[in-house]
């Protein structure tokens, strides 16, 4: 097995009126590692998130997934082996929590009682009440739909995982609390995460290394303390737009 | 003899009619689903069907009742049973609202709910009858609701052609200058539509995701 899981080789994207939405990507992802892609908004984040589960296709080069290019995976098995977190969390209004959590595991047929121990499991796991199992999502507030989120991406227990933001529009306690479960959770699953924030803090805490974007373009892939330390000018503008001393804090705790 | 008593009077005939008129109803309306929900969704998966059925259903629509079933007259098997024609005649016109309400209830769906279930690995078929249909559901019904009380009405222009139906009386009267004749028909066929029309919506609005 290769030890890169996902790369980009000369990936750029367009759109069809021929707008360059990303440009001369490359990029790899290591196994087991928390990949965060980090930039402002329009960055081409979600794009770049997009091309590995192909829901998007490379205009030029190609997204190698544990060493397949996605145009030569069957989709819907490349779509399965990858848990995603979509930044607007898409929750099935239709569907009970259980329901949604236990979509994947559902189309891939597995026999209902395991689907139902799996999902008590990770009701668990993302730190919600089993009773909220049989709410809808129009039950629950911002902050329990977007573990449910989570909780579905995992269902099927992926080794890949795409998380588009996905403590977005939370509370700062809350958010903090949904980092907290992450890192813990990570520390026990080793997934192959992908995690695309525009907040620094959040990067530094939760990255394995930090991929910057600027308009379509990928400006450095960096440790947290390199990411910090770099005299880069674009880096060196987003710790500061942050409070350099604090975040250097942060990088040393 | 007032209008009631006319009625009860010929409550057999009414009885009838009515159940005549429920057939050329509820036939057509069978067919017209049968065809147009699916028209509906396949537009959503090829776009460029758009513009030629909904603009084909839409032409149908402004054809004058009656000048359909003359059109439809030498048609073949159709054509040789009144009520045949009067089916085919319905059905045509109750596709429109099918088509264009299974098409804008799908495309009516999040975007980031048909997206979620796509990046999770749903195929085309999973997304179309676990996600899309329920969720454009209560808008098709709608579809069905305006469909049905359309045919409703037209329906009785049937009996011009000898479908049978509630129309038979509103001929009848008209013919005989007798307007406790034309209300015998027209009050029933008001009252289905009615009927039709708040039952449907109430299911409609059973069905309305929130
Ligand atoms: N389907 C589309 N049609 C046109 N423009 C698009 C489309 N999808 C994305 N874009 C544009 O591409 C650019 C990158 O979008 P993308 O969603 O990847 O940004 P992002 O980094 O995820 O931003 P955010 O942090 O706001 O989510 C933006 O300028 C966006 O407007
Ligand atoms: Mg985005």
């Amino acid at each position: 097995m290769p030890d890169s899981a996902i790369q980009f080789r000369s990936v750029s994207y367009r759109l069809e009126n021929g707008r360059e939405l990303l440009h001369d990507l490359n990029l790899e992802v290591r196994r087991s590692e928390t990949l965060v892609l980090l930039g402002r908004s329009g960055s081409g984040k979600t794009t770049t998130l997009k091309l590995i589960n192909h829901l998007l296709a490379p205009s030029t080069g190609e997204v190698r997934v544990e060493g397949r290019s996605t145009r030569e995976w069957d989709v819907i098995r490349l779509r399965r082996m990858i848990g995603y977190v979509i930044q607007d969390v898409g929750l099935f209004p239709h569907f009970t929590v259980a329901r949604n959590i236990g979509l994947v595991p559902q189309i891939e047929n597995w026999p209902p009682d395991r689907i139902q121990q799996r999902v008590e499991e990770l009701l668990e796991h993302v730190g919600l009440d089993h009773s909220l199992g049989e709410r809808y999502p129009r039950e629950l507030s911002g902050g329990q739909r977007q573990r449910v989120g989570v909780a579905r991406a995992l269902a099927a227990d992926p080794p890949l995982l795409l998380m588009d933001e996905p403590f977005g529009a939370l509370d700062p306690i809350t958010r903090a609390e949904l980092q907290r479960e992450f890192l813990a959770l990570q520390g026990r699953l080793h997934k192959t995460v992908v995690f695309v924030t525009h907040d620094l803090r959040e990067a530094l805490l939760l990255g394995t290394r930090i991929a910057l974007m600027e308009d379509g373009r990928l400006i450095s892939v960096n440790t947290p303390q390199e990411f910090v330390d770099s005299t880069e000018p674009m880096v060196a503008a987003y710790v500061a737009a942050f409070g350099t001393p604090e975040i250097r804090k942060r990088a040393n705790p | 003899m007032n209008i009631w008593q006319f009625m009860l009077h010929n409550h057999t005939e009414v009885l009838e009619l009515t159940l005549e008129h429920l057939w050329l109803v509820g036939a057509s309306t069978f067919f017209a689903v049968l065809i147009g929900i699916p028209l509906g969704i396949l537009i959503t998966r090829w776009p460029v069907l758009n513009k030629p059925v909904l603009g084909t259903a839409n032409i149908i629509q402004t054809i004058p009742s009656l000048a359909l079933f003359g059109f439809l007259l030498p048609a073949p098997w159709i054509g040789a049973r009144a009520d045949r024609l009067a089916i085919l005649a319905l059905t045509l016109y109750a596709l429109l609202p099918l088509i264009r309400n299974t098409y804008t209830g799908i495309k009516g769906v999040d975007r980031a709910v048909i997206e979620a279930g796509r990046g999770m690995g749903m195929t085309d078929r999973q997304l179309l009858w676990q996600v899309e249909l329920p969720l454009a559901l209560s808008v098709i019904i709608a579809g069905v609701r305006v469909g049905v009380v359309i045919s409703i009405g037209l329906a009785t222009i049937a009996a011009a052609i000898g479908a049978g139906g509630l129309g038979e009386y509103i001929f009848r009267g008209l013919a005989m200058v007798n307007d406790q004749v034309i209300l015998a028909g027209a009050i029933p066929a008001a009252a289905l539509a009615i009927l039709a029309d708040v039952s449907l919506g109430w299911l409609e609005k059973r069905l309305t995701p929130h």
